[in-house]
């Protein structure tokens, strides 16, 4: 019998575990991301992919060794490293000639490459130099995007989505307020986006809401825009995808108006009014030979019109 | 001047109200976006530019960031909270902003060929219990796998029917069927497989491959041509078709009762190869090594002249030690063409 290619099975229970945190799910696992060297890299990009990789870092995989490829020529390489390594999410840092101090902001879907942004580094100062406090690891951070291009331009909001993607972390239910700790500070100006990272200090304000003071903690980039690569529309949509189990369903007969007001439509079945239990008493009780019962039901009949 | 004074006490109060907010309150153009899921904000209004050119570049940005994590604050400090082992979380609504997926939606797994029969039928599951009673052994035993009850591969004693061979091995029939009738089910998984993911259903023999190399047509060619009634005795040859390897007999013996003068001889050969201290020389072997090593040393002078690169120079010893390696090409005449192909392979790797 020859072996079937693209079909594993498990041997051991535990090989089959490792397959099953790796399938397809509804709700899905935290996106990983890889932090890649390119064939040469700068100091400033080496230790911009440490710091970034220190950000990330329950969530990532650094690779040590230089993989000489390049992104936006051939991308085979990456997506077998996302494939190996469970990740869908890359940093890629090269450092050349033509386009010094490279970072390339990708992500992917189905192990093939989704959309991915080059950015050069004008100017970075890393986590070691700015010698004031940290986070813990594994903070969730604050993300703050703020310039109108973000909402304008099309590279600048997939730059914006693939950001959030990036550095969000796990997605949670609930959150310690008093941890909020770390905030991203994206900005676009003048064609930059200026990266920087601050430490959240919460001051009493004398109402429950704390004033806040912000630290600044590294690592901080200048960015230029370089060269992009947005999915199509096509595939773009086929990503964002919702699983039919995961849409709300609709509820029906439930509608609301501009004001949040609700309303509900009831579906009443005809009642007999025949057969209506009312309180009896002594005074309304039927004698023989009157002649009510007709004036009785075209009373009924208005009721229920009234009703209507 | 009593309601003068309380007017006063009033707008004390708003004052001091306001004081208090004041620490917290960020007056925006455009208000905010939020997405409370993902703890974002997006500030849609634009920057100063002209406060960001005259001021120093970090405090600007710094205060920037300020006022927009104040704003992100205050929203998050609405939420509802709750009390978890003495903290105080808020609890996050879901994200607003649509992220695309790491991978696409899991697919039900379709049915398979036995499951559609089935549904077709209307057959339904039946739950049968896991243990049962085994009369031979006095106990519970699964009814399935190791240890199953009433298992009839384990039987020490077996009737021979009236109606088979008695000289069958009754025990190795009964091996054999299971054997087979794992094998089945394997290779219905197997379809299963195959059938669920579009792939041609493989056969039994052959299957067919994306690219068929030329081993593999000459194979296929070789296995339609057996498969008559009479295992391919009549079927004609093809012009230029050659007669497939690897197939047929393996090994040849010499006949047991034969001609016994040639037997003596070889065996008097082998004794003397071994009595002799002489190391044997085969001459054509020493003439081909003589001629590579020739070959590789005017090839090296070649390099030498035209400069030394590091891979391709970092075995030289070996290459002295061993330098007939591809050992089947020996036989011919050696070409200086053929003696550059070993160390392309070395560059290689």
């Amino acid at each position: 019998m020859t072996q079937l290619d693209g079909v594993v099975k498990p041997k051991t229970k535990r090989s089959k575990r490792f397959l099953q945190s790796r399938e397809a799910k509804l709700i899905e696992n935290t996106k990983n991301a890889m932090i890649l060297k390119g064939g040469n890299t700068s100091e400033t990009v080496t230790q911009a992919l440490k710091d970034i990789y220190a950000l990330k870092k329950p969530s990532a995989v650094m690779y040590k060794k230089k993989n000489i490829t390049r992104p936006f020529e051939d991308q085979t390489s990456l997506e077998f490293f996302s494939k190996k390594s469970d990740c869908s999410l890359f940093l890629f840092g090269s450092h050349n000639k033509k386009r010094p101090n490279n970072l390339i902001f990708g992500r992917m879907f189905d192990f093939h490459v989704l959309d991915m942004i080059e950015l050069g580094i004008e100017k970075f100062s890393s986590l070691k130099e700015i010698k004031k406090s940290t986070c813990p690891e594994g903070t969730k951070p604050l993300l703050v995007f703020a310039g109108e291009a973000f909402d304008t331009d099309n590279e600048y909001k997939r730059l914006r989505s693939i950001f959030t993607d990036f550095f969000r972390g796990p997605n949670v239910p609930c959150i310690r307020l008093a941890g909020l700790e770390h905030l991203l500070h994206f900005t676009a100006l003048e064609g930059k986006i200026y990266m920087r990272s601050y430490k959240v200090l919460l001051k009493k304000s004398g109402c429950r809401t704390p004033r806040i003071e912000l630290e600044e903690m590294g690592p901080s980039f200048d960015f230029a825009l370089r060269r992009t690569h947005l999915a199509s529309d096509d595939l773009y949509k086929t990503a964002h995808r919702q699983p039919k189990a995961l849409k709300p369903k609709k509820k029906k007969n439930i509608s609301h108006d501009a004001f949040g007001t609700k309303f509900g439509r009831l579906h009443m079945q005809k009642q007999n009014l025949a057969k209506l239990h009312t309180r009896k008493m002594k005074g309304l009780k039927k004698r023989r030979g009157e002649t009510v019962v007709g004036d009785e039901e075209t009373s009924v009949k208005k009721t229920k019109m009234e009703e209507l | 001047m009593a309601a003068c004074s309380i007017e006063d006490v009033l707008a004390k109060a708003e004052k001091d109200e306001a004081e208090k907010l004041k620490s917290i309150t960020v007056v925006k153009e455009l208000d905010l976006e939020f997405d409370l899921g993902n703890m974002l904000a997006f500030d849609k209004n634009p920057p100063d530019i002209r406060e960001f050119r005259q001021k120093n570049k970090d405090d600007f940005l710094r205060s920037l960031a300020r006022d927009n994590t104040q704003l992100l604050i205050n929203e998050m400090w609405k939420l509802p909270t709750e009390r978890v082992d003495e903290v105080i979380v808020a609890k996050l609504p879901e994200p607003t902003a649509r992220l695309p997926r790491e991978k696409p939606a899991p697919k039900p797994r379709p049915p398979t060929k036995w499951e559609e029969f089935a549904k077709l039928k209307g057959i339904q599951k039946k739950k049968k219990t896991n243990l049962v009673w085994d009369d031979v052994h006095k106990e519970w035993r699964r009814r399935w796998g190791y240890k199953r009850a009433k298992d009839d591969t384990k039987e020490w004693l077996i009737e021979v029917p009236e109606t088979a061979d008695p000289n069958e091995d009754q025990f190795a029939k009964r091996n054999k069927a299971k054997k087979e009738r794992v094998a089945k089910n394997e290779l219905n998984r197997l379809r299963n497989i195959a059938r669920a993911q579009k792939i041609k259903v493989p056969g039994v023999g052959l299957a067919p491959t994306e690219q068929q190399s030329k081993s593999e047509l000459g194979k296929a060619i070789h296995v339609a041509k057996m498969s008559t009634a009479s295992v391919g005795k009549f079927q004609e040859r093809l012009p230029k078709e050659k007669a497939p390897k690897n197939t047929g007999k393996k090994r040849k013996f010499q006949p047991l009762i034969g001609d016994f003068s040639s037997e003596k001889q070889k065996q008097l050969d082998i004794l003397k190869i071994m009595d002799s201290k002489k190391p044997r020389l085969d001459i054509n072997k020493a003439v081909n090594k003589q001629m590579r090593e020739e070959d590789m040393e005017s090839a090296s002078k070649k390099k030498k002249g035209a400069g030394k690169k590091g891979r391709k120079g970092s075995f030289p010893g070996k290459k002295g030690n061993f330098p007939g390696k591809k050992g089947k090409g020996a036989g011919s005449v050696v070409k200086s063409g053929k003696n550059r192909k070993p160390r392309m392979k070395q560059g290689k790797r």
